[in-house]
């Protein structure tokens, strides 16, 4: 088989992203569907403000990071796909010139869906083992009576086997959608050959380097995207986090920083790790040729520096945008909610670890860039 | 000069360990064509990515000059790659997305080669300098490869089956074009084939049987790229 599961478990990325969501959304959706349990048992007028207060807070957290998570995790999941139909052209060429149907292929991406059930079981089980200690910390000034913490099988159906169902037919059709081009073609564009244009050949005097340098970042697009993506997510989640450390209790707040960091460091490895497997024969080439390891590093990665930090700003504007159409929406009704401001300090904070860990992630891979093996990749 | 002494060289681990490379001796001269001919398997092409210091030997010592390459750091046979030697292979391996113009670059630059146009018109590409590689015949993109290859000035060229991917005109034109500037620049050709015809273009002919130098056999004439075979 083409795709086995050991590539679905590749994706453990995709897999960490997914717990996350599940994790954050479990918590809240059986929060929220136990707190409607006792509406009537709330009485008092400081109560019924609490309460209402509550149940805003686990809808916003269920929309924006549920909802974000879940988005981000299709977003890498196609991008994987898309990747690794990119560098398996030519298996895939021979398979369709040999005369399996497009659809036989593509259907063996479903276990591209594994990562989706892997995260969600494990994000499910942990939200289960959390939600007695966030059950009490939600109501621990008493105000409410007494939540009792209930298993509701919707949520399992919602979070863990929909997604999972939803992930592999996502993962199929769009395979699919990729391997619709002729067997010849997929064929041709592995050859070192068939390139594509990467736009006006050599009208100025640029020294090679340099020209790589731009036509890695024109011409791989889907590459320039992902760390774009990578980067946006990174500012989003972690000052996301700080806005809800505000909105939620302290105890969320740390919670989502936490799990807003993993995903942001996971989503820009995985980017990083992505452009350095996409350019692995261009870096063995240069190698072979007595280019070193730092130049090699420099040319293809350097030019995605300005595109990480494009994605940062457009990042901060999406979380700022979100969390005040959230909070403008969805604590209308509730009155001591002021209107949510632009976090500075989180944004500058937040802005610091950023270029802290590109910078790193950039060296890390610098280093493994060097160790590439030359004969690895000229007998592939 | 570049002498291989005592050279071997495994492959696997474990059980499936074997020896590639036997106790590898020869010595090349400077301005030599030398061909390592064998059959698949034979070990050429692994003698060759040794001798050019693209993978070290387990035992034995090569040395170029008074430099010796099995003791060399990675930064180091990079560097020495960088000021030494060129490869043509029998895939090309050009950049897709860069044109030709700029893939011969990738060696000109660092030879510091400003002249590097001039290589682009000897292999007959002047009028496809900005082209992409996705657009040239297969022919055409080993010229590219041997201008590339060629714009860094190397001493010495090394390359794998540089004809295996063509056709016989296409093949006896790349080959030609290598031998005429190896005429005129002097540098040091070392080709690995299985082609016995080619073998007699070279002025030296090594033979490989499982991993061991069978013979070494030296052309009195040597033939051009339309005299020979194919």
């Amino acid at each position: 088989m083409l795709v086995g599961i050991k590539d679905g478990i590749k994706l453990f990325g995709i897999s960490v992203m997914a717990g996350c969501a599940v994790l954050i959304c479990t918590m809240f959706v059986n929060f929220y569907l136990d707190i409607l349990l006792i509406e009537e048992l709330v009485t008092s007028d400081a109560a019924r403000v609490f309460y209402q207060a509550q149940v805003s807070t686990a809808r916003v957290v269920c929309l924006v990071s549920g909802g974000c998570l879940l988005i981000t995790s299709a977003v890498m999941l196609c991008f994987y796909i898309k990747h690794y139909i990119d560098i398996h052209k030519k298996e895939l060429g021979i398979l369709k010139a040999l005369g399996y149907a497009r659809l036989r292929i593509a259907g063996h991406f479903w276990v591209f869906g594994v990562s989706i059930f892997t995260g969600a079981v494990l994000g499910f089980c942990g939200a289960f083992v959390l939600m007695p200690l966030f059950y009490e910390l939600q109501n621990k000034d008493g105000i409410l009576p007494e939540i009792s913490l209930r298993f509701h099988p919707v949520i399992l159906l919602w979070f863990v086997l929909l997604p999972t169902a939803v992930f592999s037919g996502l993962a199929v059709l769009y395979a699919c959608f990729r391997l619709r081009k002729p067997a010849l073609q997929l064929l041709r564009e592995n050859l070192c050959g068939a390139g594509k244009a990467g736009g006006k050949a050599g009208e100025k005097d640029i020294p090679f380097l340099e020209e790589l340098r731009r036509s890695t970042v024109g011409t791989k697009k889907t590459l320039a995207f992902f760390i774009l993506f990578s980067a946006f997510c990174f500012s989003a989640m972690t000052q996301m986090s700080f806005g809800m450390k505000e909105l939620a209790s302290e105890m969320m707040g740390v919670m989502m920083l936490v799990i807003g960091l993993t995903l942001a460091f996971m989503t820009l490895f995985l980017a990083v790790s992505a452009v350095v497997g996409g350019n692995t024969k261009t870096i063995a080439m240069m190698q072979v040729f007595g280019y070193s390891g730092l130049e090699c590093c420099r040319s293809l990665l350097d030019g995605y520096r300005p595109l990480a930090y494009v994605g940062f700003a457009l990042g901060t504007l999406y979380q700022y945008g979100l969390l005040r159409v959230m909070v403008d929406v969805v604590f209308r009704e509730v009155e001591g909610v002021s209107v949510y401001a632009f976090d500075f300090f989180a944004m500058l904070v937040s802005l610091a670890v950023f270029a802290v860990a590109y910078e790193a992630a950039m060296l890390f891979f610098g280093r493994r860039i060097g160790r590439i093996s030359v004969k690895e990749i000229m007998l592939e | 000069m570049i002498s291989v002494r005592e050279v071997t060289k495994f492959y696997g681990c474990g059980e499936t360990r074997f020896q590639v490379l036997k106790d590898i001796n020869l010595t090349i001269e400077e301005g030599e064509f030398v061909v390592i001919l064998g059959a698949s398997g034979s070990g050429k092409s692994t003698l060759l990515n040794v001798i050019s210091g693209l993978e070290r030997p387990d035992g034995g010592t090569i040395f170029y000059g008074e430099t010796e390459l099995s003791v060399l750091s990675d930064r180091e046979l990079t560097a020495f790659r960088r000021d030494n030697v060129g490869f043509i292979f029998q895939q090309y391996y050009l950049l897709p997305n860069l044109s030709v113009d700029k893939n011969v670059r990738m060696g000109a630059d660092l030879a510091h080669n400003k002249d590097y146009r001039a290589m682009v018109e000897a292999v007959g590409l002047g009028e496809k300098l900005h082209k992409f590689p996705g657009e040239l015949s297969g022919g055409e993109q080993q010229r590219v490869s041997v201008a590339r290859a060629l714009a860094k000035r190397p001493r010495v060229l090394f390359l794998d089956e540089p004809t295996g991917a063509l056709d016989e005109q296409t093949g006896r034109q790349v080959l030609s074009y290598i031998c005429t500037l190896q005429k005129e620049l002097g540098f040091t050709i070392v080709m690995v084939t299985h082609n016995l015809n080619i073998a007699e273009m070279a002025g030296t002919v090594i033979r490989m049987n499982s991993g061991r130098i069978a013979g070494i056999q030296t052309n009195e004439t040597q033939k051009t790229a339309y005299e020979i075979g194919w």
